[in-house]
């Protein structure tokens, strides 16, 4: 196994591609999307989806928000769309391939997986590789599979909901996903079925210049719950990857849907997903969502609360680690109903240089009555040269509306270094508990296991902050 | 007894202005000092610059701490050498528990000798030494904390971190006679179990030596002490304020 270590980010590595089972040609083009389709013995509405969505993705332009500098450095000719590492998808571990193997050991995946999670799927480059589900859940009709077999295996759910709440005309990222799209999840909870432990999805890319485009599809039908997880990883490369995902979640009346995010990509990918949910009547969504690496992010999970009562809530927390790293992260909440209510928490941190942006909404529609919301947003800057920019929207259409919003920037102030130091910690530790004590709002919504990780990979971050 | 804290000289300075001018000190292990003075007189840039904090700066002078010359370590390398100081407004650290604070501090100065077990135990009986509610271990540190608690909290960090030299600023300001009462038991209460730590006592009135009994009390005015005695000089300046020293002081220059 070829192995390149990065001092800095210890996923960094990479494995060798010889045993590939296919790697496309870069580029995008319609030959490519077909062949997509036809490898994966799709039905004919999906291909003509797939076509449909790559003339959109050729017809829209660029983004006009975020780091429009940026993604205008894309180059979609030097890309790889679909890249399939290994023939066939595993149940039992020890059938996935060696060296890929080796890589989720590494990263700790089948670890976690006995230790406290009711599913796991992993994701190497565009397809699932392999995927397992507690017998329980899958007796009491819970379905948990990789997007393909999802749409192979229950294709009435799958275009019931497919897209429907991202068009691929939202945007042009949203399009080449939808053009391109492989693996992912599908998860399908029923009536009533409370999925009490994490389902988990890992998510790696290995090959330069490949783009990642993954499509996750959950529905939580009336009076459900569940809670999803995603990791992601990615090696170092001196050229850049691209990771363009679609999530739609759906909760329907009195369903619940928490969906947790730590993404920790390397500083060469770049991270475009579109993230949205809708809410149902009495539905709770929850986004979790923990951004820590990539060269560039750009997403702002959203939720619409279409039926009464519903409730979304945002947590997020994003870490601009020097000048070659931006996160523009935020949230986007639509009140569509009477009675609904939101929460968004927004913490952000920069250090040497980054620069970490919220960018987020708040839409009360006419007619809904009685919403109540709070918008929190909190941005620390850890030294001069790092950068943090606000860009909040509200637009009320509704009168007698509830909302609060704060929004603050602090530094770490030399008397708060001064008084923990002055109890025996070390600079650095002064500093990593004042941060530590700034994410808590996030970290402590976490299940333990991932808590932990996340503090960890903190302090990894953070070392060598000194100075 | 031994010399555990001796100053030598000491001037101090803050964005290039003097503010102690040639001190000296010595305390022996075991002492109770008292150091008296109006605001302003250098009482707190003595204490702040004494734990090493960066934006005081020594002009001259030498700082000895248990036989070690201190000047130029940093406020961490103090509190592993046995200083501490109990802060006169203390700050707080939302999101960090009090708890895990204490937690990441003793494993700092001691090494990772106590189980989280005893930890606990222990934390909870000096909490219970200085009736704390067991509710604060898992509050954020002074996170919106009335006066008098973080105060205690100041001196419930000394009792589980257990200094040789103990420098309470002002421990006293903004308490009312309970609270008053409470930290200072619980100052004796660590005293009596630990008889060979030192306390500087820094405050402005004489009511908290009412409760804990100095060996030795100075006067602060304009940077200097020009005043040392015993615990008669603090009630001496109770009833005739500090207005004498200053002339004293002036009929000396």
């Amino acid at each position: 196994m070829a192995l390149e270590l990065n001092n800095e980010y210890q996923y960094g590595f990479h494995d060798s591609e010889e045993n590939y089972a296919f790697k496309s040609g870069r580029g995008l083009t319609k030959e490519i999307v077909l062949s997509i389709s036809k490898m994966k013995n799709e039905p004919q509405w999906m291909t003509e989806f797939r076509l449909k969505s790559l003339e959109i993705f050729y017809k829209k332009p660029m983004p006009k928000w975020g780091n429009t500098q940026l993604i205008s450095e894309i180059d979609f000719e030097n890309i790889f769309y679909y890249v399939k590492s290994s023939e066939k998808q595993e149940k039992n571990w020890e059938d996935v391939p060696k060296e890929i193997k080796n890589t989720f050991d590494r990263l700790g995946i089948p670890e976690a997986e006995r230790k406290f999670l009711a599913g796991v799927s992993a994701q190497y480059e565009s397809e699932v590789v392999y995927h397992s589900l507690r017998e329980d859940l899958k007796k009491l009709g819970v379905l948990f599979l990789d997007m393909d077999s999802g749409l192979r295996e229950h294709p009435e759910i799958v275009k019931k909901y497919f897209s429907t709440i991202i068009p691929p005309e939202d945007n042009k990222f949203a399009a080449l996903n939808s053009a391109v799209w492989s693996g992912g999840s599908f998860i399908y909870v029923p009536p009533n079925t409370k999925v009490e432990i994490p389902l988990q999805a890992y998510f790696r890319i290995n090959t330069e210049n490949m783009g990642q485009f993954e499509r996750t599809l959950i529905i939580a039908d009336e009076g459900s719950s569940v809670h999803y997880i995603e990791g992601c990883t990615a090696p170092t490369y001196s050229s850049d990857s691209l990771h363009s995902a679609v999530v739609e979640l759906i909760a329907l009346k009195n369903a619940k849907i928490r969906y947790t995010t730590i993404q920790n990509w390397s500083k060469n990918v770049y991270n475009l997903v579109t993230k949205r949910a809708v809410a149902h009547e009495g539905a709770v969504v929850e986004w979790l969502d923990g951004n820590m690496g990539s060269k560039l992010t750009m997403k702002y999970p959203s939720i619409y609360l279409v039926g009464e009562k519903a409730h979304g809530e945002v947590v997020s927390v994003a870490l601009a680690s020097g000048s070659d790293q931006h996160q523009d992260a935020g949230a986007k909440i639509i009140h569509a109903a009477p009675n609904t209510t939101s929460v968004i928490i927004s913490k952000s941190i920069s250090r040497n240089g980054g620069r970490a942006s919220y960018r987020g909404l708040l839409k009360v529609l006419k007619g809904a009555a009685n919403v109540k919301s709070s918008v929190k947003c909190d941005a620390l800057m850890l030294d001069e040269k790092s950068r943090s920019d606000t860009y909040p929207t509200m637009e009320i259409d509704e009168q007698g509306v509830q909302i609060e919003h704060e929004a603050t920037v602090s530094k770490i102030e030399d008397e708060k270094l001064f008084y923990l130091m002055s109890r025996g910690l070390s600079e650095e530790q002064a500093k990593l508990m004042i941060v530590n004590g700034f994410m808590e709002p996030f970290v402590k919504e976490l299940p333990m296991e991932y808590a932990v990780e996340l503090n960890r990979l903190i302090e990894l971050e953070m070392e060598g902050a000194v100075g | 007894m031994a010399e555990l804290l001796k100053i030598k000289n000491l001037s101090i300075g803050i964005d290039g202005k003097e503010i102690l001018h040639g001190l000296n000190l010595e305390i022996n292990s075991g002492e109770i000092h008292a150091v008296m003075g109006r605001n302003g007189s250098g009482k707190s840039t003595f204490s702040n610059a004494l734990m090493g904090h960066p934006a005081y700066k020594i002009s001259t002078g030498e700082i000895n701490f248990n036989g070690t010359l201190i000047n130029n370590l940093k406020p961490n390398e103090r509190a592993k050498l046995g200083l501490f100081l109990g802060f006169q407004y203390p700050l707080s650290i939302p999101g960090v528990t009090v708890a895990n604070f204490l937690r990441q501090a003793n494993k700092a100065l001691k090494g990772d000798a106590v189980s989280p077990r005893d930890f606990r135990k222990l934390l909870y009986e000096k909490m219970d030494d200085l009736e704390i509610d067991h509710v604060f271990a898992t509050r954020y540190i002074n996170d919106g904390f009335s006066g008098g608690e973080k105060k205690r909290m100041e001196i419930l960090q000394m009792a589980m971190l257990e200094p040789k030299l103990a420098i309470l600023d002002e421990p006293d300001s903004g308490l009312d006679i309970d609270s008053l009462k409470l930290v200072a038991q619980s100052i004796n209460k660590y005293k009596e179990k630990n008889p060979s730590v030192s306390v500087l006592l820094i405050t402005h009135y004489q009511r908290m030596l009412d409760y804990i009994k100095p060996d030795k009390v100075h006067v602060f005015v304009d940077g200097n002490i020009v005043e040392s005695g015993g615990p008669e000089l603090a009630l001496e300046l109770e009833k005739k304020g500090y207005d004498w020293l200053t002339e004293k002081e002036a009929v000396k220059a």
